[in-house]
């Protein structure tokens, strides 16, 4: 171990992937140089810790408890964790513990699942961000899904089962591309459940081009027990959009980090998200959006409901370059504590090197409105149902702007079961 | 039959109903009248379970039901309905989807059938176009945006659909034109028969001249200091409360 890592619980989970690696490596697909210099950046500096500003609200150190395998023995039923995913309507590419499944999933023209190896891209730094890293230097299989210019792919869906259904821990970190040529339309659903404890880190790489556009719905309802790391790059050119919605209902530990660049004129980024969280869960939405062309536009509506002792975590980051000008940036963040126990910790961060900008943002956490409640109790709506009502209402201003109707539905439908579990 | 007896609550550390007895029988309309200060609002609020309003001694009870063991909920259910001095918005839910949740969730407590949402639209309509209240109001969100005036119809809309066995209009007509205190009056007057009662508060008598009550009752300092028919109103009116207070004490 060299010098520079302290030997705490968490880097020593470092170590383990590491020797993982050298375990590993001779037998991984693609290119190895860069899963060398991965491994390297982990040597060095482990995995992020507390002392790290983008670090600061969500501590990692649960990851040394368990003790992560590499799912090697492929889980044959997956029947019941199947039935938990909404249907969509729509072709799907289906994944277990990080593996293509072709047997559960449709195959449609416009996906190619990556044979020989992820290509890696130039969005990620694995050079420079940790849980890329560990990523770029444990990652096997990934979707790739391109659609050609001009073209509408209408709906896909990218469904994540995560297992421990052979009796241990695992660790998987897919890595995906989703690309769109000039003009070219998609909506991307991601959704996410799983059972038991492990490790879901993946990388998506997207990039926009030219006119296209990517609707790109992500429904994280994974185990209560996982660890869900996901990072996701978003490179938008000019007169493009990339317009996301992250519903985060499942995790021990949560985290979603999106950077997105809004690399040409007139391009639209929306990395909206809801979170629910109760117990001891810990979600974290960070986001880093960077205004590098004049004329864009971003928009973050951010909404956290947290009961029990959970913890919620915004960070957002709007960074507008020497060139932006006319950029329009809103960023909104609210949060509802529901429990005397719960925790939200907001960081909007602007840096701005413009000066003909339109930037806003704003941050409330409070409670339910007694006087609302009172008011619908008195014409005989439930306490409970009320509060739900509220809760609803609540999420609405996120969710409203969700125009893929089943995938909406899917959400609302995800919303009721949470409260439910929570009500229980 | 609402029967109050020896009602004594307080808001936080303070006393402010200070032992009220009141009887409304089944059919009747009475008013509550009195100064700023007097306690009208929080008789309404202990009356409909607002956490916070506490009564401390006394009984409130309607067809003989415990009204202060109760949930606001429940006291729904039973057929209390209060109609808000300051109706509250409620930014994200709709009109249309609050009214049949709430209908509903009574008929539920009751062990009726639920209504579904094309006949309640159609009942929904109905009840409007009586209050002349325009059919967009259902769209909207609940009081969000709403004039005064607007508010206060939606208030009786609500009391339209819901069907209440006994109203508490807590000074519906402040804030009001002549124009929506008609229609507000009207609202309550067709609403009124053997198995319907109200308690109209309000400082004013103005509302009385359209909601004409059978009793009057002169709340002062947490007491009820003088009751009598409506005639009793219109000697407030003209004499003011000073005279009745001084009266009294």
């Amino acid at each position: 171990m060299s010098a520079a890592v302290k030997s705490t619980a968490l880097q020593a989970s470092a170590q383990i992937f590491l020797a993982r690696f050298e375990g590993l490596r001779a037998r991984l697909p693609g290119d190895s140089t860069v899963r060398e210099a991965a491994a390297e950046l982990l040597r060095k500096s482990g995995l992020p810790g507390p002392r790290e500003e983008a670090w600061r609200y969500t501590s990692l150190r649960p990851l040394a408890e368990v003790e992560f395998n590499e799912p090697l023995t492929p889980v044959a039923d997956c029947a019941a964790l199947l039935a938990r995913v909404p249907a969509i309507g729509a072709p799907r590419l289906v994944f277990v513990d990080g593996r293509f499944r072709d047997d559960l999933s449709d195959a449609p023209a416009l996906a190619a699942v990556r044979v020989g190896g992820p290509s890696f891209g130039t969005q990620a730094h694995p050079e420079t961000e940790k849980l890329v890293a560990l990523n770029t230097m444990l990652s096997e299989d990934g979707a790739e899904i391109s659609i050609a210019a001009g073209v509408d792919a209408n709906t896909l869906v990218l469904i994540s089962l995560g297992t421990d259904l052979n009796g241990r821990a695992v660790a998987f970190h897919p890595r995906h591309t989703v690309s769109l040529a000039k003009g070219a339309k998609l909506t991307l659903v991601e959704i996410a459940v799983g059972e038991g404890t492990y490790l879901h880190n993946p990388v998506t790489s997207v990039t926009v081009a030219d006119g296209a556009a990517l609707t790109h719905l992500r429904i994280q309802d994974e185990s209560r027990a996982a660890f869900v790391l996901s990072t996701i790059y978003a490179d938008i050119a000019t007169n493009g959009t990339y317009d996301s919605f992250t519903l985060t209902l499942g995790g021990r530990l949560a985290r979603t980090e999106i950077h997105a660049r809004l690399t040409g004129l007139d391009a639209i980024v929306h990395l909206n998200s809801a979170q629910l969280l109760g117990g001891n869960q810990h979600a974290d939405f960070t986001t880093i959006i960077g205004h590098d062309a004049p004329n864009c536009a971003s928009r973050q509506t951010v909404k956290t409901v947290l009961t029990g002792k959970s913890r919620g975590v915004f960070q957002g980051k709007i960074e507008v370059a020497r060139d932006a000008q006319k950029t329009d940036g809103y960023q909104m963040n609210q949060a509802l504590l529901l429990s005397p126990d719960a925790e939200m910790d907001s960081k909007p961060q602007l840096e701005i090197y413009a000066d003909d900008v339109k930037c806003s943002h704003g941050a409330t956490v409070g409670e339910l409105d007694a006087e609302q409640l009172f008011y619908m109790r008195s014409r005989g709506v439930p306490a409970e149902e009320a509060r739900m009502i509220l809760v609803r209402a609540f999420l609405a201003e996120a969710l409203d702007p969700i125009k893929h109707e089943a995938t909406r539905a899917a959400m609302e439908l995800a919303i009721e079961g949470w409260w439910e579990r929570q009500a229980a | 039959m609402l029967e109050i007896k020896g009602l004594e609550a307080s808001v936080g550390e303070k006393q402010i109903l200070r032992g009220i007895d009141l009887v409304v029988p089944t059919g009747e309309v009475h008013a509550i009248m009195g100064p700023n200060g007097s306690g009208k609002s929080t008789l309404s609020y202990v009356l409909s379970g607002r956490p916070g309003y506490e009564a401390t001694a006394g009984s409130a009870s309607f067809d003989g039901k415990d009204l202060l063991e109760m949930d606001p909920e429940a006291r729904a259910s039973l057929g209390v309905f209060l109609a808000f001095q300051y109706p509250v918005e409620l930014p994200g839910v709709g009109n249309a989807n609050f009214l049949r949740t709430a209908l509903n969730a009574q008929r539920r407590a009751r062990g009726e059938a639920e209504m579904a949402a094309p006949e309640f639209l159609k009942f929904a309509r109905a009840a409007m176009k009586r209050l002349s209240m325009p059919d967009d109001m259902l769209k909207r969100n609940v009081n969000v945006g709403f004039s005064g005036g607007e508010k206060k119809r939606n208030e009786v809309l609500q009391m339209a659909l819901l069907k209440p066995r006994i109203a508490i209009l807590d000074e519906t007509d402040s804030g009001l034109d002549i124009d929506a205190l008609k229609i507000v009056a009207e609202g309550v007057n067709t609403q009124r028969g053997p198995d319907f009662s109200a308690l109209v508060i309000t400082h004013y008598q103005r509302l009385l001249d359209y909601i004409v009550p059978d009793r009057v009752h002169v709340l002062s300092a947490g007491r009820i200091i003088r009751s009598g028919g409506p005639e009793l109103a219109h000697e407030l009116e003209a004499n003011g409360y000073a005279a009745i207070v001084a009266e009294a004490t």
